[in-house]
């Protein structure tokens, strides 16, 4: 249950960090952080104590596996939130030669 | 051939057609690039149109394509049935016109290729999310059309365009976050994935919180998607940024595929509609629709303008999708169809007066009806539709939606939906005024009208208003009411689709 709520912990400071920072670098810091809370959610739902890998072998009998399906999940998840990092990065050194700043507030030219 | 063996052909086509213009696009010449692409567009539309007629043939008006021989629910499976179905044809008709749009368009912009590149994962990722049978493959495709979608909001990369994008792509991304926990904790409840074992699963297990509370996870996360008006500061600056092929994808499609197709899939099909989800979607719903409008009368750039106004008629769909009658239903799938042909006519409009006259102020431009009749033309066609005129496809889907209101004794909603169709009328009263009435300005006298390829696309998109409304003729119906019937169905879908697999 703690870790669980760890996690809760690790998505709130992200999503602190997306709502309140003003920089624009810290802001992509709190998505990424949001992205590790919910992966690290993620495969902590498919885990269990003393488990062991879901690997079958001959003459063994599996008793206590750990869920592997969450973890194939997470790396999908991971490979996008990559991909969504880049992306958003790439477009903040844009803004940054556009608008000379990395503040959010100074940054508003589309209004209405 | 087995008919099921289209489905996967709406994810392979954009796929490859994707990455194969990327590969090839440095070393051919501009118009092979161009009819490659409006050729795998046509082909989509074909087999959209092509899966209508192979729902009617089966039996059991599922279609299911178990992928790589896996059944359900250890494998992935892709589903067609009527709702798809409505969505296939709706997303590839306009990605069809949209992209011979384009082929004339882009002459503004120096990267076709990354153009065609983007567009067609987009695609990919929007005819995924129509098709899929698996809750994780929906978040897969949702995200694939979410980034292209970021990346082509940006593609000008000029202040504003980035500015926007930026904007879209982090609430996109804390949406899109909310979706995955979401479907975390449906996969710790149920431990599937497959949508109609989860249903089967939910039915059967008696749970006290958990539908409610990933409900409203749901309702945060595709609510943004679907720009619903507490979550829809995003849009106005996204759509009114993007280059106006992409602009009329992301309004006429892109909201309601990833938005409004998603959240109805699972609270329908799922998690089997309650009361309270239903109060809760019409109010967002009457909300968008009314508060919307009234910014978008303001609004002295055209395709702001039109932006809010998309706003405010995906609120009339999802008002009428609340309602959760068969009136009701009927109406805001009929609305949803409507609505992406005569928004992305609009932008398409609004991007042929940019590229004849380079400007987006209403302000600026006047009498431009002498100059460019057919932009004029089409463009009032468009506006008659969205504002809910006779003869038009606009009238009949939001009278279907005023009736259903009515029907289930919701006067406010009624009054308010005929409200906001009176203020919608007002704003493109404005829109005609300024762009196309009024004497000609001394500066324009050079204007000519737009591209023949463009005239193509805004001319198709208008007959389709006209002739929209034939729709309800009981020979076109099963079209609509087939969808009607999925979301009616509510967790009947389980049973239809392993039936279909057993077949």
């Amino acid at each position: 249950m703690t870790l669980y709520l760890l996690c809760l912990i690790l998505f709130c400071i992200g999503l602190y960090g997306v709502l309140r920072k003003r920089n624009i670098v810290k802001i992509i810091i709190g998505l990424g952080i949001i992205e590790y809370a919910m992966n690290l959610f993620f495969v902590l739902l498919g885990y269990r104590y003393h488990g062991r890998a879901p690997i079958y072998a001959q003459n063994q009998q599996i008793l206590d596996m750990v869920d592997p399906l969450p973890q194939a999940l997470v790396l999908t998840s991971i490979v996008i939130g990559l991909g969504v990092t880049a992306l958003v990065i790439s477009m903040a050194i844009r803004i940054y030669e556009k608008y000379g700043t990395f503040d959010i507030t100074k940054i508003k030219r589309l209004k209405g | 051939m087995l008919t099921q063996n289209i489905i996967p052909l709406f994810v392979i086509i954009p796929l490859f057609s994707a990455f194969f213009i990327s590969f090839i696009g440095r070393f051919v010449k501009k118009t092979f690039i161009n009819a490659f692409c409006c050729f795998s567009t046509a082909a989509l539309l074909f087999f959209s149109a092509f899966s209508i007629s192979a729902l009617k043939a089966s039996a059991t008006s599922v279609l299911v394509y178990t992928i790589g021989g896996w059944k359900p629910p250890y494998g992935i499976c892709l589903v067609l049935d009527g709702l798809s179905v409505l969505m296939l044809v709706t997303v590839n008709l306009v990605a069809f016109l949209v992209c011979v749009y384009s082929v004339s368009y882009m002459e503004k912009y120096t990267d076709r290729t990354k153009f065609f590149t983007l567009f067609f994962l987009m695609l990919c990722g929007m005819n995924g999310l129509v098709v899929t049978g698996d809750l994780f493959n929906l978040f897969v495709f949702l995200e694939i059309a979410s980034i292209s979608s970021y990346a082509l909001v940006a593609f000008g990369t000029e202040a504003e365009e980035l500015e926007a994008s930026f904007k879209y792509a982090i609430m996109g991304s804390v949406a899109s976050s909310f979706i995955f926990i979401g479907i975390a904790f449906l996969y710790g409840f149920t431990s599937t994935l497959n949508m109609a074992d989860m249903a089967r699963v939910i039915s059967e297990k008696p749970q006290m919180w958990l539908v409610p509370f990933v409900s409203v996870l749901f309702l945060m996360g595709f609510g943004l998607k679907a720009a619903l008006v507490p979550f829809h500061a995003w849009l106005p600056d996204a759509h009114s940024s993007a280059p106006a092929s992409i602009s009329a994808m992301l309004s006429g499609v892109l909201i309601k595929t990833l938005g409004i197709y998603a959240m109805i899939r699972i609270f329908f099909n799922i998690f089997g509609i309650t009361q309270a989800l239903q109060s809760a979607l019409m109010f967002l719903g009457a909300l968008s629709m009314l508060v919307a409008v009234i910014l978008a009368l303001s609004q002295w750039d055209l395709k702001r303008l039109l932006a809010y106004h998309s706003i405010s008629q995906v609120g009339y769909v999802v008002l009428g999708l609340g309602l959760g009658t068969p009136l009701g239903i009927l109406g805001g799938l009929f609305h949803l169809f409507n609505h992406s042909v005569f928004k992305s006519l609009l932008f398409l409009n609004s991007g042929a007066i940019d590229y004849a006259v380079g400007t987006r102020d209403l302000k600026e431009m006047s009498g431009l009806r002498k100059k460019m009749p057919v932009t004029a033309a089409t463009n009032f066609i468009a506006s008659m539709s969205i504002a809910g005129i006779p003869p038009f496809n606009g009238f009949f889907s939001k009278l279907l939606i005023i009736f259903a209101c009515i029907e289930k004794g919701y006067i406010g909603y009624a009054l308010a939906a005929v409200a906001a169709s009176i203020l919608t009328l007002a704003s493109f009263m404005k829109v005609q005024k300024f762009a196309f009435l009024g004497e000609l300005k001394e500066k324009y006298a050079e204007v000519k009208e737009a591209p023949l390829a463009m005239q193509f696309s805004m001319v198709c998109l208008a007959l389709v208003c006209i002739f929209g409304g034939l729709l309800l003729l009981p020979i076109f119906k099963p079209f609509l009411t087939s969808a009607a019937d999925v979301l009616l169905a509510g967790r009947g879908y389980a049973g239809g689709v392993f039936k279909a697999v057993l077949r």
